[in-house]
């Protein structure tokens, strides 16, 4: 099975290449799209213009390759991973890359943004071509230096050769390469000619990191540079009444107190609902000083009266939820033949609903930004998911020329969504304008996780119908606060297996900002798929693994185009997980959970293993089965899936977040609980080897293990989980106690 | 403000500020040593966590007086050259995902195989229990810390 993607685009259209001052090639290109049809690369490094190329390469005249990555690094490792795409084509030993992020100057191209498992997905056309080009333009040279066919020519690891055995290395060749055309049409290698993709590969910054040095936002300093704490409101709905900084001020290296709000509301130009306007709807109380500690402990001196407004609970948007799902009031997004009538003529049907809370992000690194607000220029430097349209902000809140921005991207200290909303980036921007001093932003973590964009609380309804032992009506209901599901989610599995299919959304506009959390939507509805066809087998009395690939079998052939998850793909990983996981063939003791899901382009089948042990039903492993194509580098590839997995299990067992009288109940880790190593299990995961296209890694594990554990505690315990963190019910993760005496 | 004297990597350093100031901040705002991070603020998270005459201390939770007169080590000056059996392991490994907590790991591990050079798996874990890791490389930090002990034994 081969689908490797044909040199259908001119390489023309978006690379170009230089020569460097002083010797040395480089190689502007783009990413996801075309260049200006006369923009060249500058001959100075310190000149690189993303504006122009969003990625470039340089070829040394010493045969040393750098490679400028464009996507920002969140810990999803694209870092190293797309540097490796373009150093297989090029033909280059990986050990003599080198890897620098990119800087963004401005935000006029597409895609530097890291979210949504797509940077490896939609780059590796771009970056295959690229690598492959300039490799071949190497050649020309070479050849053209012989005097003879570039066709005889052969390359390894950076070093040309020809029929008469003669050598010259990429640096020898740099200069002329560069003069020569880009060639119109490459070849590209085949997956068993690869080198570097498919081969583990540390991560690039390895070293540095496990050293301490100064990689990440909060590590940025500048000469002058002077330290904020904002004081946001307390509570969701609250507004600046007033506040008496004087005892704040007289605090040891405190420079001064200010208030800000006034421009980034005037961004929002009247639209209240999004999340940016809402973290910008009251003002917001500064405090400047020389060191971070000082300006947090002034902050924590400061007296502020804050209007209520509104505030609201989650114990009002429990109720709010459940009359949504009790309600008419839906949009459709997906309507398959006749659901009322496939529940009228039911033998039987099975109705459950599933409920979720909010979730913070938790990034590590608290959010931060370093703004340097000038007459000249904006220079930015921080961590950020999104820096286009974060530099397209400030520059619009600022009244300035977009061209004025100098932002630089530090590596992250997480991402998980959070760093898409550039909130951050727009205080620290204001601050600097005002002060008219470079200043570094610092949230605290009481600071990150009350002012958030949260996973919103989602609850869902699931609907069956069962005729003649047949699935033949499928209702998905979805109530959410804020904002629905999105994009193809609606035509996910088992859309088009099932005759009648039909999913409806209802929201509620609450105050509290929301926004995407490490796979947004599925992160909860994988769950609730996945258990609630956990318990429709056992209502059908049928085998847990055939009803899925019996449903999946239906999908085969389909032409519906908004169906992207492959049927036989997805039977693949189901076999492969039953087989890998010993499905089925457990000692006794041993309890075990199902479930397979798609989403992120990524086919992934799960199972968890539980065991009792002292009344507690306890995850010991997780058997991991994904389909992502060619894995570019499968040790990076390995952490992802296990991250996600963990994450996923910590979050349906203890992530828990709500509110009373508008605020968050828990602000630090002392009470909101992430998983640490004591509750981590053993993973295994097997990668399915083909020779398609690769897709993300970052979050398609994530979602549907909360439904495997779940599944598999049914299993020991007899107990459903309907409601997440599980935590929260204790007494149905225990065996119940008249079995432990039986 | 008062003039502090301490002992950080093995250098003599003069620090001054309020008495109040947690170690964390004084190593990374005035000393310049930022590879100790700030995580949570209340020693839950093990970000900031450094070595103090060889034990594991939260430094964002440790004041100045607790420090006085004793050793501080900090990531920087585990080794000389990052090749701390733990740190060598840690690359071997490729534990780091976004890497933030990785030096708190680092600083963690290194402390607990110093009194525990040939300790259980489940050792292991319990005593990386207090270190949270929010991209959960955890499998990751258990084969390293194993693979570190090895090497140190």
């Amino acid at each position: 099975m081969s689908t490797l993607s044909k040199n259908t685009f001119s390489r023309r259209a978006f690379m170009r290449t230089s020569t460097l001052a002083g010797g040395g090639m480089l190689i502007g290109f783009n990413l996801f799209q075309s260049c200006k049809p006369k923009v060249v690369p500058p001959v100075d490094l310190s000149q690189l213009n993303y504006n122009d190329f969003n990625a470039f390469i340089k070829i040394a005249a010493n045969g040393a390759v750098t490679i400028f990555s464009p996507n920002p690094e969140i810990g999803q490792g694209v870092k190293t991973s797309m540097p490796m795409i373009i150093a297989e084509e090029l033909d280059v030993a990986w050990k003599n890359v080198f890897v620098k992020q990119g800087i963004l100057d401005t935000n006029n191209y597409t895609r530097q943004v890291a979210g949504g498992s797509q940077s490896i997905r939609f780059g590796w056309d771009a970056l295959r071509q690229t690598g492959a080009s300039a490799k071949q333009m190497l050649v020309n040279a070479a050849a053209a230096r012989w005097g003879v066919d570039a066709s005889e020519c052969t390359v390894n690891e950076g070093v040309i050769t020809n029929a008469a055995g003669e050598t010259l290395g990429y640096g020898e060749v740099v200069n002329e390469a560069a003069a020569l055309e880009v060639p119109e049409n490459v070849t590209l290698k085949e997956p068993k000619d690869y080198k570097i993709i498919g081969k583990d590969a540390g991560n690039v910054d390895v070293a540095r990191i496990t050293t301490g040095k100064p990689l990440f936002g909060l590590d940025y300093k500048e000469e002058g540079m002077v330290y904020a704490s904002v004081a946001r409101p307390p509570a969701f709905g609250q507004k600046l009444v007033s506040y008496d900084a004087t005892e704040a001020k007289n605090m040891p290296g405190v420079i001064d107190v200010i208030t800000i709000g006034e421009r980034a509301r005037a961004h929002m130009n009247g639209d209240n609902r999004n999340w940016s306007a809402k973290l910008a709807d009251s003002d917001k109380v500064v405090v400047i000083a020389k060191s971070t500690w000082q300006a947090m402990k002034a902050k924590k001196a400061l007296k502020i009266v804050w209007e209520h407004n509104n505030p609201e609970s989650t114990e009002k948007h429990n109720k709010i939820l459940l009359s949504l799902l009790d309600g008419k009031k839906f949009n459709t997004l997906r309507s398959d033949g006749d659901i009322n009538n496939a529940f009228a003529t039911a033998d039987k049907v099975l109705e459950r609903t599933y409920e979720s809370p909010f979730l913070p992000h938790n990034c590590l690194e608290p959010m931060n930004f370093f703004a340097n607000v000038t007459d000249e220029k904006i220079h930015l430097v921080g961590p950020v998911q999104t820096p286009a349209s974060a530099a397209d902000t400030v520059a619009d809140m600022l009244g300035r020329d977009v061209g004025d921005i100098h932002l630089e991207m530090t590596r992250m200290g997480g991402g998980f969504g959070r760093r898409l909303y550039g909130d951050f980036v727009f205080e620290a921007a204001e601050i600097s304008n005002t002060i008219k001093k470079p200043v570094k932003m610092v949230s605290s973590r009481e600071d990150d996780m009350g002012t958030g964009v949260y996973r919103p609380a989602i609850k869902y309804r699931i609907k069956a119908a069962i005729k003649d032992g047949q699935l033949t009506g499928y209702h998905l209901k979805e109530a959410a606060i804020n904002d629905n599901m999105y994009g193809l989610i609606p035509n996910f599995f088992p859309a088009g297996a099932i005759e009648n299919y039909q999913v409806d959304v209802a929201s509620y506009n609450s105050n509290i900002t929301t926004g995407a959390w490490r796979a947004p939507y599925t992160n909860f509805l994988a769950y609730a798929e996945q258990s609630f066809f956990d318990e429709l087998t056992e209502l059908m009395e049928t085998d847990k693994i055939q009803l899925r690939l019996d449903l999946l079998e239906k999908v085969k052939g389909t032409n519906d185009d908004r169906i992207q998850y492959d049927p036989e793909r997805m039977q693949n990983c189901i076999r492969t997980a039953v087989e890998k996981s010993g499905w089925g063939k457990k000692p006794e003791g041993t309890y075990q959970g199902f479930v397979n899901y798609y989403c992120h382009n990524t086919h992934v089948a799960q199972v968890a293993d539980v065991v009792v042990e002292n009344g507690n039903a306890v995850v010991k492993k997780i058997t991991c089965v994904v389909d992502c194509g060619i894995v570019v580098n499968p040790m990076g590839a390995i952490n992802q899936i296990e991250g996600g997995i963990l994450d996923g299990i910590g979050h349906s067992m203890y992530g828990d977040f709500s509110f009373k009288n508008g605020a968050p109940v828990a602000n630090n880790f002392d009470r909101y609980r992430l998983i640490r190593m004591n509750e981590t299990p053993e993973i295994e995961t097997h990668l399915i080897q083909n020779e398609l296209s690769p897709t993300g890694l970052g979050e398609p594990t994530l979602p549907p293990v909360g439904g495997a554990i779940a599944n598999a505690f049914k299993a020991a315990t007899g107990n459903r989980l309907y409601q997440q963190p599980f935590i929260k019910t204790p007494e149905l993760l225990k065996v119940p106690k008249k079995e432990i005496l039986g | 403000m008062p003039t502090f004297q301490l002992k950080v990597n093995g250098k003599s350093k003069t620090v001054d500020v309020a008495a109040d100031t947690p170690v964390l901040w004084v190593l990374r705002d005035h000393l310049d040593l930022v590879g100790t991070k700030f995580g949570c603020g209340i020693g839950q998270c093990g970000a900031c966590t450094i070595h103090v005459d060889g034990n594991p201390l939260r430094s964002c939770s440790t004041t100045l007086e607790q420090v006085k007169g004793k050793e501080i080590t900090t990531i920087e000056g585990l080794s000389a050259d990052g090749t701390h059996p733990v740190q060598e392991a840690w690359i071997e490994v490729d534990v780091p995902q976004c890497g933030y907590c990785q030096a708190g790991q680092i600083m963690t591990a290194s402390a607990f195989l110093e009194n525990n050079p040939n300790p259980s798996e489940q050792e292991i874990k319990n005593a990386m229990h207090g270190n949270i890791c929010r991209c959960a490389s955890y499998t990751r930090i258990r084969k390293a810390v194993a693979i570190a002990a090895e090497k140190m034994s």
